[in-house]
């Protein structure tokens, strides 16, 4: 318990970034990544200003760049698909270093893997500058349909309980000396994963309990006019200042991207 | 399988987004009523306030279950998707709200796939996979004889199914919106040899772990629950069928403001969308095209009607004539499936009287 209840990714500090609203960051970073996604392929100076806003941001933020480029690494997996890409593409051949590579996949190349690590960095600068209860908050403010944000809420609280009772049945497994090296092992697995899907489910039913008897109604509407949703303590608002800051990201991305399309 | 950014275009993801929202939508709805009276339920609670703690913790078993990893051999080892797996257990509605949840904070938090894409792959991974699975698993069991043994079976059918439709539907999107230039027919033959293969896999464990469930609590599979035995009573040495609790009336939306907004939205699709499709050969007519399939091929048949090519004959603006022929072609598709549907109702509910 002493490691407190932030998640891995969160990463505690005291930054202009970490003090915006969560909504306006949602919107903002959610922004960023569509501007991002359709700007032409061609424009490559354009990925490098991108980069650079990125930059500033993680800068502000206090987010030190081995952090980020280490959170890059969870993309490695489709880099592997677009270096492939140039060898299986069709369109005109162009050679180099002795190899035959298709000049439109070696743009689909650039075009994906660009796109996507830009992507990747602006989420994982989001889940690091903000905390887990306030990106619910901001989804829930964004108007996503409560009942969305009440299951993802429980999906977050139990996820952990749910992880270490799986590790739990783990460790009792190897404890009897079961070990899974192979296809013949897998009934014991699927037996452990239909145990662990009956606990979860009577859990669910607990808390469910739990919340009635304490007053949970999904009907009675809370005093911001929101149904249905567990009480907040402090409700999140945005102020024009905040908004003006969050979104400049975006825009200074979309002056970017109106250039790669003129130029 | 999770699509990052970039990786499909903005028109595609857009409409990807509209489909999956839509379909959350409706899956809000249905999951309120299938958490409504399984297990332990008593009258009072019956209804929409369960399914937010039980929708909540199947994401988080589902989110827990993904990192479950199974040997396959020599070193190498894989996970379950769970899109059958929740289908299964928990009705499909329910499935895709929890599969969804897990693929919208994998992508916010774990920068799992792009966030733009997030329609994509709500579409491709949640909707696709638990619909396809459902629909096979409740039609095998309306075959198969009633019994543990067939719900396993079913089971994996669905699984094994469920994971190629996904890839195949992935690669519609990505022949309507991809962004590079692989030909279509690599990337079907890529994407579903290797889903196949993984099927497989996907189709054992979730078979297995369904088994497991059905044997300890039978009562919370939700696809298996016409297997519930009703309760007997002895009276005076003879049994007898213990009278039903009544069971409530569920809330339902009038089937026909289902109808006209399903109506309404593919005509929008339709008609308006389809003016900011790309005027360009798609991949495949560009594929053939490139290979010079289609200098040999003859001019299909209907190639006359005033419909070909998805364009009205005689109105010369392209982009008004796409959107006429998108909303004519979704008016006798909705005729032509209201004809068959109404038909096979007729024959259904027909057949009983005839039997006798």
């Amino acid at each position: 318990m002493g490691a407190g209840h932030a998640h891995r990714l969160y990463r505690h500090a005291h930054s202009p970034v970490h003090a915006l609203p969560p909504h306006t960051k949602l919107a903002a970073a959610f922004a960023f990544v569509v501007v991002v996604v359709s700007t032409p392929r061609t424009a490559m100076w354009a990925f490098a200003l991108y980069a650079v806003l990125l930059a500033c941001v993680a800068h502000h933020a206090r987010v030190p760049a081995g952090f980020l480029l280490k959170r890059l690494l969870i993309e490695v997996p489709f880099v592997a698909f677009a270096v492939l890409m140039p060898f299986v593409a069709e369109g005109e051949r162009v050679g180099v270093l002795g190899l035959s590579l298709s000049v439109n996949g070696l743009w689909g190349a650039w075009n994906v893997l660009v796109k996507g690590t830009l992507g990747v960095a602006t989420s994982v600068l989001l889940a690091a500058t903000t905390e887990l209860r306030a990106l619910l908050l901001g989804l829930e403010r964004l108007k996503l349909p409560p009942l969305l944000v009440q299951i993802a809420s429980f999906m977050i609280r139990y996820g952990d309980v749910i992880t270490d009772e799986m590790r739990r049945m783990r460790i009792a497994r190897e404890s009897r000396g079961f070990e899974a090296r192979g296809v013949r092992h897998w009934g014991v697995l699927a037996k452990s994963a239909g145990a662990l899907f009956i606990r979860s489910y009577e859990r669910g039913e607990r808390v469910h309990l739990a919340m009635v008897s304490r007053g949970y109604s999904p009907t009675t509407k809370r005093v911001g006019g929101a149904p249905s949703s567990m009480p907040v303590v402090d409700e999140v608002t945005a102020s024009r200042a905040q908004w003006s800051h969050a979104l400049a990201l975006p825009l200074s991305a979309l002056v970017v991207c109106l250039l790669g399309w003129a130029l | 399988m999770h699509v990052p950014d970039g990786f499909i275009d903005a028109p595609t993801s857009a409409v990807t987004a509209v489909v999956a929202a839509g379909a959350l939508a409706v899956s809000l709805r249905g999951a309120r009523r299938e958490q409504g009276g399984t297990s332990r339920a008593s009258e009072a609670e019956r209804g929409g306030e369960r399914t937010a703690p039980l929708a909540g913790l199947v994401a988080a078993f589902i989110f827990a279950v993904q990192m479950l990893n199974f040997p396959v051999a020599a070193g190498t080892s894989g996970h379950l998707l769970g899109g059958a797996l929740a289908a299964i257990l928990v009705g499909p509605c329910t499935g895709v709200l929890c599969v969804s949840v897990v693929l919208l904070m994998q992508g916010i938090l774990f920068a799992d796939g792009g966030l733009t894409a997030l329609g994509v792959n709500i579409t491709d991974m949640a909707i696709v996979t638990t619909v396809v699975a459902y629909a096979v698993f409740r039609g095998l069991l309306k075959i198969l004889p009633r019994g543990r043994r067939s719900v396993t079976a079913a089971a994996f059918v669905a699984a094994l199914l469920s994971v190629p439709a996904a890839a195949v539907a992935f690669t519609l999107l990505y022949a309507v919106g991809g962004t590079t230039d692989v030909a279509i027919g690599k990337v079907a033959g890529a994407m579903i040899g290797v889903h196949v293969l993984i099927g497989v896999g996907e189709a054992a464990i979730t078979a297995l772990t369904v088994g497991a469930v059905v044997a300890v609590r039978p009562d919370l599979v939700y696809g298996a629950r016409g297997l519930r035995q009703g309760l007997k009573l002895r009276v005076n040495g003879a049994l007898v069928d213990a009278p039903e609790p009544a069971a409530p009336v569920a809330a339902r939306t009038s089937r026909r403001t289902l109808w006209i907004s399903g109506l309404v939205t593919s005509l929008v699709l339709a008609g308006f969308v389809s003016f900011y499709a790309s005027a360009s050969p798609d991949g495949l007519e560009k594929v053939a095209h490139d290979q010079g399939i289609d200098t040999k091929t003859r001019e299909h048949a209907s190639a006359g009607s005033p419909l070909a090519d998805y364009g009205v004959e005689d109105v010369s603006d392209a982009r008004l004539s796409g959107g006429l022929a998108g909303v004519i072609g979704v008016g006798t598709t909705v005729v032509a499936g209201s004809a068959v549907f109404w038909a096979v109702r007729r024959r259904r509910t027909g057949a009983p009287a005839g039997a006798r």
